[in-house]
């Protein structure tokens, strides 16, 4: 082929890489820098900074906990990794360098305690139930969990593969209703896309989702929710280079201010 | 190839001299393209090939796989309709603003996927641009399977606008210009001469559409949803299968990467017969 053609090529392929960098950049590991001035130490001790590998649907209130804890000890640095919790349990397990692991379910947080990685037990923090969310104006007239099962209701729910789905089944059997969604999603962040956009008339996602969504959507409460609480567990992991400040953070999460935050998110208190 | 095409080729090879290359050339190909191979390797030294069969022949997999050669196909033949056209255009003629017009119809190789599979939802979405004149139209493309061959066109049409506009314009005029004083139609000089000069770069053209509608993720998820034999296409399983068994993973990433290699494989086959 020719010059031209050959030209053409190289733009492609630049424009492709480009691309493809953009879409890697915009993946959600946004990792939070805090103000904490690196060295001087505080009066409590505490200094440095620490990593914190937190689910997603962690990213408001651990943002807010990660603020207090440097406001409570100047000269620390608390920085996030927020992510799904496999993805973050898999990155552990391959040799991630990070502090502190928060998972939003028991099964990622046992595949890292399991592979030795956490200093000591987990600790669980927060659980979360499921809601259905709707679109404004609840088009659809949605008001209980058998509506879903309406004919012409168009569903939305996580793959049972994922913790949100593993959930949605567990309230099916409890209500003893089986949902025929028009779509599986990966997680509970599409199944609010669907549910946002009006393309779906409900999605079943987490109460803490419709509460960050605001007034993008309305959530319905149902009584079958109760069958399927989410728990969340914290842990220090062994390759923390600053296992004090690492502690603290534990302790500001299961802590009553770190409580009070994440019971304002919808999260409710570990049992 | 007609008789017109092999001689232009002919007259090339003649006229060219061989090219040596500088040495230190070799050294960034060899770094870039270990780069490229060394991820794959690892990737093979993952599989666990005493399961390997029956992970790439469970319900969902072949469910996926079968769903995703049916809607890259179906998607690369929209590409040539509507790509052979806009390619046409924008090499053979001069407008306003054709530069602008290139630019847009390129975009969507600049957007991240899930970029596209959000405009695509705000255009032809329920509450999108054209959703209300598709309801009362009676159509619904939200979570069909025409909502993921939509997504995969997107995405893989500049492919093919590119590489053949590339073509076009390097086979020139010329043999065109000659039929039409012999008082060949338009329609005529198009499909008999300007057509066939161009099959090489159309082929590769319609693979690289292929190859990226088979890959596709980011669109597809956003716009189409995700449910097995309607809207799970193979890229979708493997990254659901990730959650829970890794290993599932792997393979079908294997599996994918085979059926792209096939497909280049036996086009390239097909290109040098020509």
């Amino acid at each position: 082929m020719s010059r031209t053609s050959n030209r053409l090529l190289a733009v492609v392929t630049a424009v492709v890489l480009v691309s493809t960098a953009a879409a890697c950049g915009s993946s959600g590991h946004g990792s939070t820098k805090g103000a904490g001035a690196s060295g001087s130490s505080s009066s409590s001790g505490l200094s440095g900074e620490i990593t914190v590998y937190a689910a997603a649907s962690l990213k408001k209130t651990f943002t807010e906990i990660g603020t207090q804890v440097q406001a409570a000890h100047p000269g620390t640095t608390v920085r996030f990794s927020f992510a799904g919790s496999s993805d973050l349990a898999a990155q552990l397990q391959q040799g991630a360098p990070a502090d502190v692991f928060a998972s939003a379910d028991t099964r990622n947080m046992a595949k890292v305690s399991g592979a030795g990685l956490t200093a000591a037990a987990p600790v669980d923090f927060a659980t979360n139930t499921l809601e259905i969310a709707v679109p404004p104006g609840n088009p659809a007239r949605i008001s209980s969990l058998r509506d879903l099962t309406r004919p012409g209701v168009t569903v939305v729910v996580c793959a049972p593969q994922v913790p949100c789905g593993g959930a949605s089944v567990k309230v099916e059997q409890a209500a003893g209703l089986t949902l025929k969604p028009v779509s599986e999603e990966q997680d509970v962040t599409d199944v609010l896309g669907k549910v946002v956009t009006g393309e779906a008339d409900a999605g079943l996602v987490y109460v803490t989702d419709v509460k960050g969504a605001g007034d993008e959507v309305e959530g319905v409460e149902f009584p079958e929710s109760t069958a399927a609480a989410n728990t969340y567990p914290i842990a220090v992991l062994k390759s923390s280079t600053n296992p004090a400040l690492a502690s603290a953070f534990l302790s500001a999460v299961t802590g009553v201010q770190g409580q009070r935050v994440l019971a304002s998110a919808g999260f409710t208190k570990a049992p | 190839m007609n008789p017109a095409g092999r001689a232009t080729r002919a007259t090339t090879r003649h006229t060219t001299p061989r090219l040596g290359l500088p040495a230190w050339v070799f050294v960034p190909a060899a770094v870039g393209a270990l780069f490229v191979v060394l991820p794959l390797v690892a990737m093979l030294t993952r599989v666990q090939w005493r399961d390997f069969g029956a992970l790439i022949t469970s319900e969902s997999s072949l469910a996926a796989l079968e769903l995703s050669l049916r809607t890259a196909t179906a998607s690369t033949v929209l590409c040539v309709l509507f790509g052979v056209p806009m390619a046409v255009v924008l090499a053979r003629t001069s407008f306003r603003g054709q530069g602008v017009a290139r630019s847009l119809v390129l975009l969507p190789l600049v957007m991240p996927p899930v970029v596209c599979g959000i405009a695509l939802l705000y255009t032809f979405g329920r509450r999108g641009l054209l959703g209300h004149t598709m309801e009362v139209l009676g159509v619904q493309v939200a979570f069909t399977t025409a909502a993921v061959v939509m997504a995969q066109t997107f995405v893989a049409l500049p492919f093919l606008v590119v590489s053949l506009e590339g073509a076009m314009r390097t086979a020139g005029t010329r043999y065109e210009s000659v039929a039409a004083t012999l008082g060949a139609r338009p329609t005529r000089v198009f499909l008999r001469v300007t057509l066939p000069l161009v099959v090489p770069g159309l082929v590769s053209g319609a693979v690289l559409s292929f190859a990226r509608a088979l890959g596709e993720f980011g669109a597809t998820i956003t716009f189409a949803g995700s449910l097995q034999g309607v809207t799970r296409t193979l890229p979708l399983e493997i990254y659901l299968q990730r959650e829970t068994d890794p290993q599932a993973a792997v393979a079908l990433s294997l599996l994918l990467v085979a059926v792209a290699t096939l497909v280049i494989g036996l086009t390239r086959g097909a290109r040098s017969a020509l």
